[in-house]
């Protein structure tokens, strides 16, 4: 049995996949910046001396960390307006599912990059009179941060492609557009085919950049 | 009477069981060179870093010029953060490890005090940086990094860095203790430069020969707190008592 390849209708529903890939990127912009800013917080809550402060944001990680990002975008969508009378759009439950998630992972990430560095260099921060948030804007995150570049990168990748779950709650993007497209022409081999090689054709060339981005931040060594 | 620029009453500091030292008082007049000796384990560095607070003493009184620590037990709750930026801003501290910040370029780590504490512009932070360095030394070494320099370069940088605050006292933490032997002559002779300026400085030190000659007082710790001081002629060449006689014999075995 010979299967007749037939890419022509994946082409002729070019502007479907265009405006999936438009709220790929727009999903995938909003999760990254929101995943990564508040990982940093959660991370800097961890190390606070401030008990509460610290045992919340252990508890966040965990709790984020050990449930799978699907139910939660399901529970965000579907459970969370009875709860609390407000409506969640798809994109609304996607973001906060995604961010949420990215968080955890990446505020371990943060942690781990932040005790990497050495105790004199907090010292000498100190010594020359800096307050703990000055010695962390200047010294420890610049240097935490150039070790975990490639942790991050791969966290980057992972909420690229974690945006393929919003379909879930039927959200525009790629994998929404590509399904659609397949019950409409019934060529699902030829539309996930293509999918997974935009993902690929997009993906590759960010992670080329950010190899780059790591060569220059080296530049001190 | 002139007021001394550090002084130290009562100072006490443990680790869990483990005293290191119970009540130390020192006076440090402005210009004094003080040597502080000891074995290892002595407390020196503990000492030394207890003066600008990156470790808490237990109890105990600094002063230094009109600024007074105290009751540090409840450190936290006493002296806010500001408190204890305020001092260690008038004391310049050099680490044996150097500690320089490596994404930082040489004149970068001597400017970041001015920048990120004084608020300095950047160009004058680098003017002012480019001073302390050629003090140094490293005047063309401004725009490198510092995985590129010699321990003793990297340790000049330092000195420069603690320079570049413009602080009343100056704290020297085994300078040349992670250097190579060849390197040590460069450090020592920066130090032996600043103490012919009157500047204040405590070093803890293994080279007693440099103690010797560039020390005006030395201090040895020994039993829980300062054992026995005086001058170098008094310490180092009539030595009074037992643990201090003890430990600089132990040194001489292998001069020649």
């Amino acid at each position: 049995m010979t299967y007749h390849w037939n890419f022509q209708t994946v082409f002729d529903n070019w502007w479907a996949l265009a405006v999936g890939l438009q709220g790929t990127l727009r999903l995938f912009v909003v999760c990254f910046v929101l995943g990564m800013s508040f990982g940093l917080v959660v991370a800097l809550g961890r190390r606070s001396p401030n008990r509460v402060l610290s045992w919340a944001s252990t508890a966040f990680v965990e709790f984020f960390r050990n449930t799978p990002v699907l139910v939660q975008i399901l529970w965000f969508y579907f459970a969370l307006p009875i709860l609390v009378p407000v409506e969640i759009s798809p994109f609304t439950a996607a973001i906060m599912g995604i961010s949420l998630n990215s968080a955890a992972y990446s505020a371990e990430i943060y942690r781990g990059g932040i005790q990497s560095i050495e105790p004199g260099q907090w010292e000498a921060a100190r010594a020359i009179g800096m307050t703990g948030l000055q010695t962390l804007r200047r010294i420890v995150l610049p240097q935490a941060i150039r070790r975990i570049v490639p942790a991050l990168t791969n966290r980057g990748i992972e909420i690229f492609k974690m945006s393929t779950l919003a379909s879930v709650v039927a959200y525009v993007e790629l994998l929404q557009q590509g399904k659609l497209i397949a019950s409409l022409n019934f060529n699902p081999l030829e539309v996930y085919t293509v999918i997974a090689a935009l993902f690929l054709i997009i993906l590759y060339p960010m992670v080329r950049l950010t190899y780059a981005f790591e060569r220059h931040l080296q530049r001190s060594d | 009477m002139p007021r001394p620029v550090l002084k130290l009453s009562g100072l006490k500091k443990s680790f869990g069981e483990n005293e290191v030292f119970s009540e130390v008082d020192l006076e440090v007049m402005a210009g004094d060179r003080i040597a502080i000796l000891g074995a290892s384990g002595s407390g020196k560095s503990t000492l030394l870093r207890c003066i600008n607070v990156l470790e808490t003493p237990d109890d105990g009184v600094i002063e230094i010029g009109d600024i007074t620590l105290s009751g540090l037990q409840n450190l936290a709750k006493d002296h806010s953060e500001r408190d204890l930026c305020a001092l260690r801003q008038r004391v310049g501290m050099v680490f044996q490890q150097f500690n320089l910040f490596p994404h930082m370029t040489i004149i970068g780590n001597v400017a970041e005090g001015l920048v990120t504490v004084r608020g300095l512009g950047k160009a004058d932070a680098e003017k002012r940086a480019m001073a302390e360095l050629e003090k140094v030394g490293l005047g063309d070494k401004a725009k490198t990094y510092p995985s590129r320099l010699s321990g003793g370069q990297k340790q000049r940088v330092a000195i420069a860095r603690a320079l570049a605050m413009e602080p009343e006292i100056l704290l020297f933490d085994e300078p040349t203790s992670a250097l190579d032997p060849n390197l040590v002559g460069e450090v020592l002779s920066v130090i032996e430069q600043l103490a012919s300026e009157g500047r204040t400085m405590l070093l803890v030190t293994h080279e007693i020969g440099f103690a010797y000659h560039v020390a005006n007082r030395i201090v040895f710790l020994a039993d829980n707190g300062i054992y026995e001081t005086g001058t170098p002629d008094e310490l180092l060449k009539n030595p009074k008592r037992p643990l201090t006689q003890q430990f600089l014999s132990d040194h001489q075995r292998f001069q020649f």
